[in-house]
């Protein structure tokens, strides 16, 4: 049974033949009846709408149905019940789990007990596959993955976002430009990795200054509730601000990236130039899910 | 001749054995932890003896645990290995070593270490043992991705 957990069980090879997959679909080369009659269950203990809705009309773009069941009725089915239990019995009704929970590792425990293929929608400050791989398909649309120069920008220590692409680009031979507000740094134990695997990580204090060299900005959010005050957030936060000035000395071939919602990390102002593809990004989000949802289940 | 006279400063530290099992080797300073992992306490039956910091030519020091009437399972074996990969197990029957063999550091370690994250999936009542796969930096949960790299025992359940 094939489930998909986390981006660290793939293989460039698979990782490749996923957004192939996935441009297939969106030039409207598959089968709508792929998974007719088939039933994906959308389990969610975590609200996340967009996630949600966006497996869900993946399903119903390939004919399948999906019972979808909100983080407050999750939260009361499980109500003492274990998510061992949870899983084995939602099992029952469906070809397919998709998953979100705030426990981290959660994902893996599901396809332990499940019966059916199980897709990690998200785990706590863990895993969430399918952002990497929309992240992945929206930057292969205007450049090769090869030995791209990315900055991750904003909170690198819980942004799991960040890291799961910061992991699959390494598979690439990708450099990556790390700045981000002090305390805000990459895990220890992520860098490790990733040096280890011979992947490059250079930070850097001054966003300005490396916008000229750069290929990919990934902009995640900085929670205001990681400061101590609202003037410090914002003192911080504006330091990190994407504006059409910063964007000013970019190579053409620029790409900003932000999985969304985002709050004042990036200037509306930037939605007009070419370099913003953020919300291409979420709407990439249906072919990619379209892939996984046929990769498990056929 | 070294390895007569070896054996019988340890002679002196501890008593010959009938029948269990002598782990030698032990990294110095791990045989309690080794205690730990194999769940012996004043409750249980076995007669045990420790000798600790031996002098011994190629570790500099090392530990030695000495059971009677006991045997290991493989599991117990593993776990011995992961905080000391060079001990050597040796079951002792009627004062003889009927058999010998070194440790191997398991790929998977189940049920033996809690994961230090609290926001892990292993740290709540679901059923399941923690797990951990060994790598060469250090062991990973196979549920949260977090890697323990040193002082694993003090992360021993
Ligand atoms: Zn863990």
């Amino acid at each position: 049974m094939h489930h998909i957990i986390s981006i660290g069980d793939f293989d460039r090879d698979g990782i490749d033949r996923l957004l192939d997959h996935a441009g297939q679909i969106q030039k409207k080369k598959y089968d709508a009846h792929a998974l007719d009659g088939r039933i994906l269950a959308v389990l969610f203990f975590e609200p996340s709408t967009r996630t949600r809705l966006s497996f869900q009309s993946a399903m119903a773009r390939l004919g399948g149905t999906s019972l979808s069941v909100g983080s407050v009725e999750a939260c009361s089915m499980a109500k003492g019940e274990t998510l061992a239990d949870t899983v084995r019995v939602v099992s029952g009704y469906a070809d397919a789990i998709v998953i979100r929970h705030p426990k981290e590792g959660a994902a893996r425990l599901a396809a332990e007990f499940s019966t059916v293929p199980v897709i990690n929608a998200g785990d706590g400050a863990g895993q969430h596959p399918s952002q990497t791989f929309l992240d992945l398909y929206t930057i292969r649309q205007s450049m090769p993955l090869d030995g791209l120069d990315i900055a991750l920008i904003g909170d690198l220590r819980y942004g799991r976002t960040a890291h799961s692409l910061a992991s699959a680009l390494s598979l690439y031979n990708a450099r990556l430009h790390t700045i981000c507000p002090k305390g805000l740094e990459l895990p220890a134990t992520l860098a490790a990795q990733l040096a280890a695997k011979g992947t490059e990580i250079i930070e850097h204090d001054n966003l300005e200054e490396i916008i000229p060299d750069m290929d990919v900005l990934y902009v995640t959010r900085i929670q205001r509730e990681r400061f101590p005050d609202s003037a410090s957030y914002f003192n911080v936060a504006s330091s990190y601000r994407i504006t059409p000035e910063l964007l000013a000395g970019a190579k053409k071939r620029l790409i900003v990236l932000h999985p969304l919602p985002r709050v004042d990390e990036i200037d509306p102002r930037v939605d007009a130039l070419p370099h913003a593809r953020y919300f291409e990004q979420s709407r990439n989000g249906v072919p990619v899910r379209m892939a996984m949802l046929m990769q498990v289940m056929q | 001749m070294k390895n007569n006279e070896a054996a019988e400063n340890e002679g002196l530290l501890v008593r010959r054995i009938k029948n269990g099992t002598v782990i030698d080797h032990i990294d110095g300073g791990e045989a309690l932890n080794v205690v730990k992992i194999l769940g012996i306490t004043g409750t249980t039956q076995e007669a045990l003896s420790i000798a600790t910091n031996v002098p011994s030519g190629n570790m500099g020091k090392k530990d030695i645990v000495k059971l009677t009437n006991r045997e290991l399972s493989k599991e117990e074996v593993d776990r011995i290995a992961l905080i000391s990969p060079r001990a050597t197990i040796n079951i002792i029957r009627n004062f003889k070593v009927f058999e010998k063999k070194g440790v191997e550091i398991p790929t998977l370690i189940e049920g033996l270490v809690r994961c230090p994250n609290p926001g892990c999936i292993s740290n709540t009542h679901e059923p399941i043992r923690s797990k951990f796969r060994v790598r060469p930096e250090g062991i990973h949960c196979i549920y949260c991705d977090w890697v323990i790299s040193r002082d694993i025992t003090s992360h021993i359940i």
